[in-house]
């Protein structure tokens, strides 16, 4: 049976593109990318006319040219003839290093915090408690500027080491603390050094092998052997045995007056620790309260049934709760991370060299090219967000696929 | 005064937009207000007291170049500046000039597409470190750690400076005069960089100025001059010629107390009255009326007069005149004849 | 008979005993919570000894702290080797820190005002069951009224503002029954198109009713970052929906245009985006135009901020269940009614505290304007304050006062979120 009359033939008409939902939406998007395109047209236009009248261009020849400045910092050769690019390239590094020591920093502090919260013992958990508080309900910004007045105004300046009588001595003739930053003995690498290097990290691998070796035999044969002095010994005996039959090759160096500051040795600056330790601080609050969240989100059950099939409180807590709880925890970590670095662009209210602090910073004011500056900055940020982001989601995915 | 605050900010893109850069002088007269970028702070050349007014050697002309344009010597709304801020703030129209001891090099001036308008101040950059260091000169500082204020030409002078030598030295960049003094102080760095004035200004606010030197070098020239946008030659002009008139006016003998008097009558000197504007009419020339330079000289005096008020040997800044001394008297401020 | 054997028989109840001493009141917490084992026990005394070190070392500077003094030197000399705090710099500069170094002083009363106002206005959102909800009329004056207050100048401002508001929200109502998206666009229009028209009528009445303007370059110290966080949270509010519910919608443009903001201003630091207000946006707008840095700052931060709530929202959006909007679907409701009256209703209230954790976060950040030069509670001490000869060197007291003034308000309002959270939990179950 067929209808009597077929619908009428919808004749289009353009009303429709207003009161008819099946077209609507065309219009709405057609309007937005209207508007979009407008506002585009519009701030790109005022970007010509006004760059036309003050006869500027945008253009990144720029970067090429000699900076002329100086950094303090250089994990790669850098002088004042190398290129803004030089220059911007090692601000990206001391980024990378000052976010990378503040990650790592932050996870142990946080993580550490964040279980002593849930401490029986009521004092522990009442300072940490202090701790998260205080550090998450005031600006990072703060936190830097008193770490760094900590380091510039409360420690003694090099010239106090100085005389026969000094005012300070360094600690344990090795390590010195300056108002300028401090002071580490560096290694020397000699001769036959590599293969200690080599033998350590063998060694880790070792270690890693060994434990696996451990569980499969426990899987395979329920023997438990030992594993935690075994992985201490393989750790470290061998590169021990390696370092001395080789004649001790790695010395080291140790830092000295010598004219106005310290010579030899590693240098870490006032400005580097300021920024690492605040951030990681303020960071770790944050994190604390992450891992608490996590544990607490794994439910008193599972505590309780691995208890009743007989397991010990660290094997309940290794083999239940962790397991469980990592997975509430790691996806707000990595976001932490993410904040982390972000925030390590405050660097420039301590005059640590970061890529805000050169290429945001001293080569914005010496070329004045602020477009092309604040662009490449804002981009540098946004790979790294979208890379961390990448990661996080493959992770997210990994984890979603062992669920059963 | 407009509220471009709420309401000015939604009705921006039909109304406010109709004023063109090109016309600066129409711009100010309009907003009844010149818009002076400072420093956010050096003493003697541009800081607020105690009660907030703004007062210092670039203040004053920001004060002058008001009172000749505008009659009123406190319509100026003072802009604080970093090193960073500056330029884009004049570029972009923010301010109408910018009185913020700034280095004339060929490449801002250029490049930059500014307009510097005279040299208020002839300058060189120095180190100042302290007494119980033991250093005579800044050619001894191989190794030291030098406090240096990003952002400005003493950071690419301090780094040729160093290379040319051939001695090593460890940069602390600072944003602010105030962080650098504050650093220089707790001793986190042996020597403090920047132009020798402004060491000297800086050492003024500390608690014991005596235990400081200015090391006897000074490793450039720093010739610092307001400037202003460049391509509107008619605002350039009247800046320009404000500057001269303080500068001329200390040559020929007009001062803040005699300007009244002299203007009040054409006196015997030619030059005198075509300043002041009892003859001829040059205030005309560059839009103005004939008084203008009158009113500049009685809201702050001759260049003299501003340079003993602010940065001069009875203040605690305590700068001799120099260089900066009129080119009758050894120095070579020599402004162009007023003709 | 075997009874007997039985040398006594008790024949009456013994009194309930207390329990043993160790099991009961400050010893038995002092045992379960500090020394329940060795290691525990080992914690206890090493954190006891951190708070003694710190409470002894605090303690002195505390209460020998000098509160008169004309300055730094001053104030040592009359501590006299004594360790103390120079608390006199915030006697003596408090008003610099809070209102900045150049709001007249006697006009302090109306930012003061405008700040005592704000909990009245916020008190009915905040606290929605306690407080009446015709509150909320005052509510929506209380933006055009701390203007008013705040900066001065004629009262027809606000007010013009005001009647733009309204009229648009008229035009809103009326255009509704049509299409939801077309009355936003209709409402939006006919206020821009008020507002542009009445800058005619305000312009040449500026002295009506007029109260002394204070141009915003004037303001700094703690009101700047107390404005910064108050006007982008709540401004931000609104287009955070918009962008949340942008990137949920089935149009693929408005989506797409939804995720690349957001995207794009979550991965880039607030200061960089700072840098653009301070020396980039002037190259994007038309010449001539001068908008004040704090009103560019603001354009900013509340981008910033639109991003992350609109995150926060969206996951609000995503909590509900589908049911919620089938349902909606089924009773024939459009989708901007349906949005208006059952799925935004419920998503906000699940975002409440994630939009309050964002406003904490934001208000923290707002410290970084002082890196771009205003001069917010951190500039002030950082700039005209440490720099002045009289009290260069203080540091603790002035760092501690701003570290203070943040913890005291971060710490209050995650305190509310907190609560809310937990009134919110007891809702749903």
């Amino acid at each position: 049976m067929t209808t009597v009359s077929d619908p009428p033939k919808a004749s289009f008409q353009l009303s429709q593109l207003i009161y008819d939902t099946r077209y609507r939406s065309y219009t709405f998007q057609f309007i937005a990318l209207m508007l979009l395109v407008s506002l585009m047209a519009y701030l790109g236009a005022n970007l010509v006319h006004n760059l036309a009248e003050q006869g500027q261009n945008i253009a990144f020849g720029f970067l090429a040219e000699p900076a002329g400045y100086d950094i303090n910092q250089r994990p790669i050769e850098y002088d004042s003839q190398s290129s803004h690019m030089r220059a911007s390239v090692v601000g990206v590094l001391n980024t990378l290093i000052v976010a990378f020591l503040g990650c790592i920093t932050a996870t142990l502090l946080g993580v550490t915090a964040g279980i002593l919260r849930l401490s029986p013992n009521w004092l522990v958990r009442k300072l940490m408690a202090v701790y998260v508080e205080a550090f998450r309900n005031v600006p990072v910004l703060i936190w830097i500027l008193i770490i760094f007045t900590i380091m510039t105004a409360m420690l003694p300046a090099p010239s106090a080491f100085r005389g026969e009588d000094p005012s300070s001595s360094m600690l344990f003739g090795s390590f010195a603390f300056t108002n300028r930053g401090v002071y580490t003995p560096a290694p020397i690498m000699g001769p036959g050094s590599l293969v200690v290097v080599l033998t350590f990290i063998a060694s880790i691998f070792g270690v890693f092998y060994y434990r696996r070796y451990a569980t499969n035999l426990l899987f395979d044969t329920g023997k438990l052997i030992p594993t935690g002095w075994p992985s201490l010994v393989i750790l470290f005996v061998p590169t021990i045995l390696i370092y001395f039959i080789l004649g001790r090759p790695i010395g080291l160096d140790y830092p000295a007056l010598a004219g106005f500051n310290f010579q030899g040795g590693i240098h870490i600056r006032g400005s580097l620790i300021a920024l690492w330790f605040a951030l990681a601080i303020y960071t770790g609050a944050f994190i604390a309260e992450n891992v608490r969240a996590g544990i607490q989100a794994v439910s008193k059950g599972q505590t309780e049934a691995a208890a009743s099939l007989g397991m010990r409180p660290r094997r309940i807590m290794n083999l239940v709760i962790l397991p469980q709880a990592l997975r509430v925890i790691i996806p707000p970590l990595i976001s932490q991370y993410l904040n982390l670095t972000k925030n390590s662009s405050l660097a420039i209210a301590v005059g640590y060299m970061d890529v805000t602090g050169t290429l945001g910073g001293i080569t914005l004011n010496q070329t004045g090219r602020a477009i092309e500056c604040v662009l490449m900055l804002m981009l540098f940020y946004l790979t790294i967000s979208l890379a961390i982001s990448a990661v996080m989601n493959v992770y997210n995915n990994a984890i979603k696929l062992k669920e059963r | 005064m407009k509220k471009t605050v709420f309401l000015g900010a939604l009705t921006v893109a039909g109304v406010a937009a109709g004023a063109s850069a090109a016309a600066t002088l129409d711009d100010v007269k309009a907003r009844g207000k010149l818009n002076c970028g400072v420093t956010t702070g050096l003493v003697g050349f541009a800081a607020p007291d105690a009660n907030g007014v703004w007062e210092g050697f670039d203040v004053a002309v920001c004060r002058a170049v008001a009172a000749a344009v505008l009659s009123d010597a406190n319509a100026v709304e003072f802009v604080p500046t970093t090193g960073k801020t500056r330029f884009t703030a004049l570029a972009s129209g923010e301010i109408d000039m910018l009185a913020r001891n700034t280095t004339w090099t060929f490449s801002r001036d250029t490049d930059l597409k500014f307009d510097f308008i005279g040299v208020n101040y002839y300058d060189g950059q120095g180190f100042m470190v302290p007494k119980a260091l033991g250093v005579s000169s800044a050619k001894e500082l191989d190794g030291a750690t030098v406090c240096i204020q990003t952002g400005t030409t003493t950071e690419l002078n301090l780094a040729d400076f160093f290379r040319k030598n051939n001695i090593s030295y460890e940069p602390v960049p600072v944003e602010t005069n105030a962080e650098g003094q504050q650093q220089y102080l707790a001793g986190a760095c042996d020597t403090y960089t920047t132009d020798a004035s402004g060491l000297a200004s800086t050492r003024a606010a500390f608690e014991n100025p005596t235990e400081h030197v200015i090391l006897p070098e000074i490793i450039s020239k720093e010739p610092l001059g307001p400037l202003v946008r460049h391509g509107d030659n008619e605002w350039g002009d009247i800046v320009r010629w404000t500057l001269n008139a303080l500068i001329s006016a200390e040559e020929l003998g007009v001062t803040s107390a005699n300007v009244e008097e002299l203007a009040s009558g054409a006196t015997d000197s030619p030059e005198v009255n075509r300043l002041l504007g009892t003859e001829g009419n040059l205030g005309e020339m560059i839009g103005l009326d004939a008084t203008w330079a009158k009113r500049a000289l009685a809201a702050v005096g001759n260049y003299g007069e501003v340079f003993e008020k602010n940065i001069g040997e009875k203040t605690p800044i305590g700068l001799a005149r120099g260089l900066n001394a009129q080119w009758t008297d050894g120095g070579i401020l020599y402004s162009p004849p007023f003709r | 008979m075997v009874q007997e054997h039985f040398a006594f028989v008790r024949s009456t109840m013994l009194p309930e005993a207390p329990p043993p001493a160790a099991e009961r009141g400050v010893v038995k917490w002092l045992r379960e919570n500090l020394f329940s084992s060795a290691a525990n026990t080992l914690l206890t005394v090493v954190s006891l000894y951190v708070v003694l070190q710190i409470a002894s070392s605090a303690a002195p500077w505390f209460l020998n702290g000098v509160w008169d003094s004309p300055s730094l030197t001053a104030c040592r000399d009359i501590l006299d080797g004594k360790m103390g705090g120079c608390f006199a710099v915030l006697s003596e500069r408090w008003n610099q820190l809070l209102f900045g170094f150049k709001y007249p002083s006697e006009l302090y009363w109306r930012p003061g005002l405008a700040f005592v106002l704000l909990f009245i206005a916020g008190a009915p959102l905040l606290f929605y069951k306690i407080f009446p909800s015709k509150m909320l009329i005052f509510t929506g004056l209380y933006p055009f009224i701390a203007y008013w207050l705040i900066w001065g100048g004629s009262v027809l401002v606000p007010v013009f503002a005001l009647l733009g508001v309204l009229l648009g929200a008229f035009v809103y109502k009326r255009t509704v029954g049509a299409s939801a998206g077309m009355a936003v666009i209709a409402g939006f229009v006919a206020a821009l198109i008020f507002w542009m028209l009445s800058g005619f009528i305000t312009g040449p009445m500026e002295n009506v009713l007029a109260i002394e303007p204070v141009p915003s370059r004037d303001m700094g110290g703690f009101m700047i970052n107390l404005m910064l966080g108050v006007v982008c949270v709540s401004l931000s509010v609104p287009f955070g929906i918009a962008l949340a519910l942008g990137r949920q919608s089935s149009m693929p443009i408005i989506k797409w245009i939804c995720v690349v903001f957001i995207e794009f201003i979550r991965g880039v630091p607030l200061i960089t985006l700072l840098f653009v207000a301070n020396v980039v946006l002037a190259y994007f707008l038309p010449p001539g135009t001068s908008f004040d840095l704090i009103l560019r700052v603001i354009i900013m931060i509340t981008m910033f901020a639109s991003a992350y709530i609109a995150e926060v929202i969206r996951g609000g959006l995503a909590a509900l269940p589908r049911g919620q909007y089938e349902a909606a679907d089924s009773l024939g409701l459009d989708y901007a009614q349906a949005m208006q009256l059952i799925i935004l209703p419920q998503a906000l209230k699940i975002s409440i505290p994630g939009i309050v954790n964002v406003a904490v976060g934001l208000f923290k950040d707002t410290t970084l304007v002082s890196v771009i030069s205003m001069f917010d509670i951190v500039g002030m001490i950082r700039g005209p304050i440490l720099a002045s000869s009289e009290w260069n060197g203080v540091y603790w007291e002035l760092f501690g006062f701003a570290a203070l003034l943040f913890f005291i308000t971060c710490y209050g309002i995650s305190q509310y979120s907190q609560w809310l959270e937990r009134q919110l939990q007891t809702d749903h179950r």
